[in-house]
């Protein structure tokens, strides 16, 4: 049995996953059009590799990864691309993306499939081709998948966990998955482990999924994987919580689990990896749990792009006080701007809002710094001090106080008496401290640039001074050049000054005043030789004149 | 974006806090009469109206905000802190203090540095001393019961019935008669047999100490408070009193007594737990909490004053800021090398 290490706070709020998770996954029939963002995952767009009038096939690459953090899209039904051009995508800032439009043909041929021989292919092939088929997490975050199968050469990853907890209240699509694909699940988990090297395997759910778990355990008995049930608690099934509740290792700020050798998978992405590798099918489709003020909340296998308008009419007619949906859970979640938007990788779950179900807070009252948020909150936070100095617009003070490590969690939104929208101040603050560094990084870069441009100045005014001080150098060189014609007559002309100096002055050398007697002798005797030498030169020099 | 919350809000909570002090203002009608109904009428009102000006004034919405109860959780501490037979305008005085001076002139709810109702308290107790002890009697030793109609009366102007002294209707507290009695050189062990005393500490005054203990469980199972203020400062106020008293059991008075004496349950539970003005840190309340007890220690055993727990929170109403910021949690994922620089 493992000891769990439970992280501080954590709320339990009412789970609201009886109504979607009684009901087995549906398939979503093919709509007729689909819309496919090219960027469903964190890191780069991928490059549209087709263009409008093109004839696609079912699992046909349309989008090609694009750099390190990226991973390729692929057509989920066969057809013609109708257009590449921005549209309305699920993203809280409201604004469209980039696109590949399919018209279906409704004959579904698929593109040929092959299976990853992952036991006697490299790994780092292995992991290029599951880059290729698509693989992003599932479990909201779309980290590409290769990615995280890819660890750096000297941080070995001994645990390897498999995230079932599922924490968000609503959502039941990986509750489903586990009950209905275990086996799939847990040989995608087999893989993962092979490709990471892991030692051990552990498999979390949170308790209050008993089918989920009994199934998974079926399909664990053969192999050496843990099945760890964890107590429901929101949010266990964040990484960096989930790596503290079963190896007590706090993940290091700013750092990933795997800085303390755990490496986490949803459930979800090992069921797509299991697809990829041995039925060599790219991530096409998902599932999504639809539920709210819906009148049949379940769970359904859609195709990317499948418009979400078609998805929530799976579950009857909508009702009339619906105000809008949300994407992902009631914590974490965001307003969709429409439902023209279309299933994406990261959609897990789409809940249809109402005023009955989630009332509009009351306006929010003055933090009474009763400390809730502060008992709940996962990461040890002083929530009401960061509300303060986001609300006073103290950005330098909120990042002293750890601002970087909120998670977001929104445990601290949920327990305030005074309905302070704590997380949206926390975002605002993140941005704002953002916007602050980019700026900065312009003006540092304007600055340097400017520093440079005057640099510059000046140095090209010193090389051009320095190439004026080397002319005139080079000229003086030259002058003082050896040449032996020119040293033979310099050396006349020196002579003949010196000679007319000596005549005209009959100069007595120096430093000869207090020689002796034999060295004056000495002297003189070579001055003589030295004056019949000069006679001779003289000679010559007037030959030679 | 957070779409749930839970169904808690801070009317909820103050309501919650108004119903703990419930049980302590029906011990206190019973063993000293309906006095300090009028008290906690009179501020209540007061406390209300001042409330909603100063909202109008400062341009708040004055529903919502008058809604949250604050105002009212604050004129029932004042109230149950001032003698329950102190004039009107001593009461409506200090209530409008509270709410107009320490609360909305430092930033309203969730701003001021003061506990609103100990700030009144303590101006009130330098401004009017004479007026500030004139505690009612304990029914029984009291040797003039008042109705509820001559209470109000008295309150109101003063007046008593005839052939009714003050002296009849009120006494000194026990806190306080313990104080002036060892200053005449009687032993503790004396002065406790008089009979204002009970078991555990004044007659009636226990009782009363033992059902806001109650309200204070109450609140704590409610999740209202944290244990950590309470606990740290009735610890440390029995350890300070506990060493004195192995110490000299003569001159100083047993632990018990001083739990069971003054405002020390009432301070614990329902005052310095105030969440506006503690510390925010757990580590941080356990630290005010007893910093608390031990001044209030000091001040009931060496000070001037009659009870310390409004000076001791006062005083450390002003240190929170500075405990805040050295007992900041370590932030997981934060080794412990960087906890503090
Ligand atoms: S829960 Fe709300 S009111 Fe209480 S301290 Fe936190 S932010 Fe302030
Ligand atoms: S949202 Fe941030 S501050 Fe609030 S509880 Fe979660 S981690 Fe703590």
């Amino acid at each position: 049995m493992r000891t769990l290490h439970p992280f501080p706070g954590g709320v339990h709020p009412p789970e609201h996953k009886l109504e979607s998770n009684s009901r087995p996954i549906g398939s979503a029939p093919l709509p007729s059009l689909l819309v496919v963002p090219l960027l469903q995952h964190i890191g780069n767009p991928a490059k549209p590799v087709v263009e409008a009038g093109e004839k696609v096939l079912k699992g046909q690459l349309i989008g090609k990864a694009d750099g390190y953090i990226s991973v390729s899209v692929h057509a989920p039904t066969s057809g013609k691309v109708l257009a590449v051009e921005p549209r309305p995508v699920p993203h809280p800032s409201g604004l469209p993306a980039l696109c590949v439009v399919i018209e279906a043909d409704g004959e579904e041929r698929w593109v040929e499939r092959s299976p990853i021989d992952y036991l006697n292919l490299d790994v780092s092939e292995v992991r290029n081709r599951l880059r290729d088929m698509g693989l992003a997490g599932l479990g909201g975050a779309v980290f590409p998948t290769y990615v995280k199968l890819n660890p750096a050469p000297d941080a070995a990853i001994p645990i390897l966990v498999l995230n079932g907890c599922e924490c968000e209240p609503w959502i039941t699509c990986d509750d489903r998955l586990m009950r209905e694909r275990a086996p799939s699940i847990i040989e995608g988990a087999r893989i993962m482990r092979h490709l990471l090297g892991a030692r051990e395997v552990i498999v979390a759910i949170e308790d209050n999924k008993p089918e989920a778990i009994a199934a998974m355990g079926e399909a664990c008995r053969d192999t050496d994987f843990e099945l760890v049930v964890v107590p429901t608690l929101y949010p266990s099934g964040s990484g960096k919580q989930l790596t503290q509740l079963l190896t007590g290792r706090e993940v290091p700020s700013g750092g990933r689990s795997t800085d303390v050798g755990v490496q986490i998978f949803n459930v979800g992405t090992a069921h797509a990896l299991e697809r990829a590798v041995h039925h060599g099918e790219p991530l096409i489709s998902r599932v999504v749990t639809v539920t709210g003020n819906v009148r049949r909340p379940q769970n359904f296998e859609a195709l990317i792009g499948t418009p979400l308008a078609e998805l929530v009419k799976l579950t009857g007619e909508p009702r009339e006080d619906t105000t809008g949906y949300i994407m992902g859970g009631p914590m974490m979640g965001f307003d969709l701007h429409s439902t023209a938007v279309p299933v994406v990788k990261a959609m897990n779950c789409v809940i249809a809002r109402s005023d009955r179900l989630f009332p509009p807070p009351p306006p929010p009252l003055p933090c009474i710094r009763c400390t809730r948020c502060a008992q709940v909150c996962p990461v040890r936070l002083q929530p009401q001090d960061l509300y303060w100095f986001a609300h006073a617009r103290d950005f330098g003070k909120a990042q002293e106080h750890n601002l970087f490590d909120c998670i977001e969690c929104g445990c601290c939104a949920y327990v305030c008496p005074s309905h302070i929208p704590l997380v949206d101040y926390y975002r605002f603050a993140k941005s704002e401290i953002w916007a602050r560094e980019r700026e900065k990084k312009a003006a540092d870069r304007a600055r340097e640039r400017h520093q440079f441009h005057l640099f510059r100045l000046e140095r090209e005014k010193k090389e051009r001074a320095e190439k004026l001080a080397q002319k005139a150098a080079a000229a003086k060189a030259t002058a003082a050049m050896p040449n032996p014609d020119a040293d033979a007559k310099r050396a006349a002309i020196q002579a003949a000054i010196e000679r007319a100096k000596a005549k005209r002055a009959g100069v007595v050398p120096r430093n000869v005043e207090a020689l002796s007697p034999d060295k004056l002798q000495e002297i003189q005797e070579i001055e003589a030789r030295r004056a019949k030498l000069r006679e001779v030169m003289e000679k010559s020099g007037e030959d030679q004149a | 974006m957070t779409y749930v919350s839970q169904p808690v809000s801070v009317s909820l909570i103050m309501g919650k806090v108004l119903l703990a002090l419930g049980l302590g203002i029906a011990a206190y009608v019973v063993y000293f009469g309906p006095a300090i109904v009028i008290s906690l009428v009179l501020a209540s009102v007061t406390a209300l109206a001042a409330e909603a000006f100063m909202l109008r004034l400062r341009r708040y919405p004055v529903a919502p905000f008058l809604k949250d109860g604050s105002a009212l959780v604050t004129a029932w501490l004042l109230a149950l802190s001032l003698p329950a037979l102190a004039p009107w305008w001593l009461i409506v005085g200090g209530t409008l203090f509270a709410i107009v001076v320490a609360k909305h002139l430092y930033g309203g709810l969730g701003n001021n540095l003061f506990n609103p109702a100990m700030a009144a308290y303590a101006l009130l107790l330098v401004s009017f001393p004479a007026h500030m002890t004139q505690w009612p009697a304990v029914d029984m030793l009291a040797q003039a019961h008042l109705s509820l109609a001559e209470t109000l009366r008295y309150i109101f102007t003063g007046r008593l019935p005839a052939g009714v002294t003050v002296d009849a209707i009120t006494m000194a507290t026990p806190l306080d008669f313990l104080k002036t009695q060892l200053k005449l050189g009687h032993t503790v062990h004396e002065i406790t047999r008089a009979p204002i005393y009970g078991h555990l500490g004044g007659r009636g005054g226990e009782v009363v100490a033992l059902a806001y203990l109650a309200g204070g469980l109450f609140l704590l199972q409610q999740r209202v408070i944290t244990w950590h203020v309470p606990l740290a400062m009735l610890a440390a106020l029995f350890a300070a009193a506990l060493w004195f008293h192995v110490f000299d059991p003569d001159r100083y008075v047993a632990p018990w007594f001083h739990l069971a004496s003054g405002g020390a349950m009432l301070g614990a539970f329902f005052i310095a737990t105030d969440p506006v003005t503690g510390p925010t840190t757990p580590r941080g309340k356990l630290i005010f909490g007893a910093a608390i007890g031990f001044l209030v220690y000091l001040i009931r055993t060496f000070g001037g004053y009659p009870d310390g727990v409004a000076f001791a929170v006062l005083i450390m109403n002003m240190a929170v800021p500075l405990i805040d910021t050295y007992t900041q949690p370590r932030v997981i994922g934060h080794g412990r090398q960087q906890e503090r620089p």
